[in-house]
């Protein structure tokens, strides 16, 4: 098992920072995605709705099932591998988005209105900023659960540490499968705890601390 | 000069920096309600005064005064203010030359006290160095120390501090007119007085048009230059001084609102500024005794001398008994000295001196230095003054008038609210 780490160490690191990278390409994009969906929805009662069904509903889809439909259209390679990273990551993030901005106290926004925001800066500089710790604690639900997702895309012949895993598991009994194996899956669960460890810090410095959750 | 300030309706030329507002047949409508909730309302706001809008729930109070800064917008009609035909300009336009403050301030969690207070003039694009100077500026009118409170977040702040911060943030860029929404609706009783007179200093200082919204009459009593009774559908059932509102209610309804006690209101509407207060022997800590006394004798035999800190302030009370006990002054501040201030009620002195023992309260002026006593007997005298005053007519009445007044007015109103601190005496 050493052996085989030390022996294809390049190739490990390579394939973690490939899917590092994935993952945090795909959450950054999907947060941009949640937060502007949240902000056309949160207001109707009717639209939040149908966006919390939506989210509810896609993360029943398996996630696998949507790759390889994906494949038909996208072809091979990245784009089916990132369109599912970010379709599975922006749902979280919605959800806690809408909340987070149906949360806000409705004096909040009159005063800020009343003092001659435009919706516009109120969104900008009260309500987000407001609704800031629950979008990232949805970043953070995201990241984790698209750290295995992203996996799957060595299905469709995307990067990452998928390939580890799906190699190993096709030579089952084979020399090195198991190691092969273990190497993914151990790996995903490295990269996912870094990634948490580095979105509590994100957390810690863009949470102003007069919104800071008192321990 | 007793309620002087309330009859006139000018102040002198120059002070005001308000400016007047008037609802011009102002309607509001809401889609799928019968009857409006604004119905026809043309009413004129004088220039640097106080007028409070009060009345039952639901009577559409806050929906007209939300209207002035169009925060809702009016169905049919017109809003001037100033000069100035508003009713069609860009509403956030408006807004930010508008003070707004609502009940508890609506202060910004995320953001600094300064950041509170600094957001109108950074929309208006002032320079950096002229927000902060301004920000400490307002921070101190309100008497909240700079230094201290600048860089607070508002969840450390008390709920009348933040009461405060959010009157400071209104008054940011400086408007000529402050609307509040049931502005000391959330604080406790005391904290609420305290608020209430620190609105009148202010307002004595900058002479702004302001607009109240409040369901406790005594309230408006006590702050306002006017008072607008409404009923449903914002209808105005008298529009006129507190004093007349006081002496002669208009009809039932009215009568109802005020509630008992119409007389021990009238208390409300003098302030301590406004009777003679007795002058008293000042000393401060560490002071010989020997010499104080004697100056307690030159002075008149007072029975007691008031103890200064170096501010002026009144830090406690001795009785000549107390000090022929005494070698020097003490230092320390005594608790629960009977301290007023200068535009507190006549009310709230009495209040304050009859749970003192001493049957009499110290005065405090400016940054809250000492000027002197007020007496149970001074009281007495500015009640028998006040009622003789507003016996006198009215020389001019801003217009307050619906285009479908209703005949009957309802019986009873919904039942009013008390305010505690009316019914304690």
């Amino acid at each position: 098992m050493f052996q085989y780490v030390v022996e294809r160490w390049d190739q490990i690191w390579f394939s973690s920072w490939q899917h590092f990278s994935l993952v945090v390409q795909c959450t950054v994009l999907a947060t941009l995605i949640a937060v502007v969906l949240a902000a056309l929805v949160y207001r109707s009662p009717q639209l939040t709705s149908i966006a919390n069904g939506v989210s509810a509903v896609g993360l029943t889809l398996p996630s696998f099932a949507v790759i390889g439909l994906l494949i038909v259209p996208l072809g091979f390679g990245v784009v089916p591998s990132v369109v599912t990273v970010v379709f599975f990551a922006t749902l979280p993030i919605l959800r806690n988005a809408v909340v987070g901005l149906a949360e806000i106290p409705p004096t909040v926004v009159e005063s800020a209105r009343g003092i001659g925001m435009s919706r516009m800066r109120t969104l900008l500089q009260v309500e987000l900023p407001m609704a800031w710790p629950i979008i990232l604690s949805g970043v953070r639900v995201s990241a984790q659960m698209v750290m295995g997702i992203a996996a799957i895309a060595a299905y469709a012949l995307g990067p990452g540490l998928g390939g580890f895993i799906f190699s190993g598991l096709s030579r089952l009994g084979g020399a090195n499968a198991l190691n092969s194996v273990v190497v993914g899956v151990v790996g995903v669960v490295l990269l996912a705890l870094v990634l948490d460890l580095l979105l509590i810090g994100l957390g810690r410095l863009t949470t102003p601390r007069g919104i800071r959750v008192q321990h | 000069m007793s309620s002087t300030d309330h009859a006139t309706t000018t102040a002198p030329a120059g002070d005001v920096t308000g400016r007047s507002i008037l609802l011009d047949e102002v309607t509001k409508r809401y889609p799928g309600q019968q009857k409006p909730a604004v119905d026809g309302i043309t009413l004129e706001i004088p220039a640097g005064k106080v007028v409070m809008l009060v009345g039952p729930s639901g009577c559409g109070k806050t929906t007209t005064l939300k209207m002035i800064n169009r925060l809702i917008e009016p169905t049919e009609g017109r809003i001037v203010v100033g000069d100035e035909d508003v009713t069609s300009i860009d509403g956030d336009e408006l807004r930010r030359r508008m003070g707004y403050v609502i009940q508890a301030g609506g202060l910004f969690p995320h953001m600094t006290v300064a950041a509170n207070i600094a957001i109108v003039p950074k929309m208006l694009g002032w320079s950096k160095e002229k927000i902060a100077a301004r920000v400490d500026e307002l921070l101190d009118l309100v008497s909240l120390d700079p230094d201290t409170y600048r860089d607070r977040f508002p969840r450390e702040l008390s709920g009348g501090q933040q009461q405060r911060v959010g009157v400071a943030r209104a008054l940011a860029a400086d408007p000529p007119v402050l609307l509040m929404d049931e502005p000391f609706g959330a604080v406790d009783p005391i904290t609420r007085q305290r608020l209430q007179d620190e609105l009148l200093r202010i307002q004595e200082e900058l002479h702004k048009t302001i607009v109240i919204v409040t369901h406790d009459f005594d309230e408006a009593v006590k702050l306002g230059d006017w008072i607008v009774i409404f009923t449903e559908g914002a209808h105005i059932v008298q529009y006129d001084t507190p004093e007349r509102i006081l002496a002669e209610p208009a009809n039932e309804f009215v009568e109802n609102f005020i509630g008992s006690g119409a007389g021990l209101k009238q208390l409300t509407l003098n302030r301590v500024r406004d009777v003679e207060v007795a002058p008293a022997v000042t000393c401060s800590p560490g002071e010989e005794v020997r010499a104080v006394l004697q100056r307690m004798d030159e002075a008149g035999g007072h029975q007691h001398a008031v103890v200064v800190d170096q501010r002026q302030r009144p830090i406690g009370w001795p009785s000549r008994r107390q000090l022929e006990r005494l070698q020097r002054i003490p230092d320390g501040v005594e608790p629960d000295l009977p301290v007023v201030g200068e535009a507190a009620t006549l009310n709230d002195a009495l209040d304050t001196m009859l749970v003192s023992s001493a049957g009499a309260a110290l005065v405090t002026g400016r940054r809250d230095a000492f000027r002197g006593v007020i007496t149970v007997e001074t009281v007495m005298e500015a009640i028998t003054r006040s009622r003789a005053a507003a016996a006198d007519g009215q020389a001019y009445t801003p217009v307050g008038t619906n285009t479908n007044p209703i005949e009957t007015l309802p019986s009873s109103p919904a039942a009013p609210t008390v305010a505690p601190s009316g019914e304690d005496l």
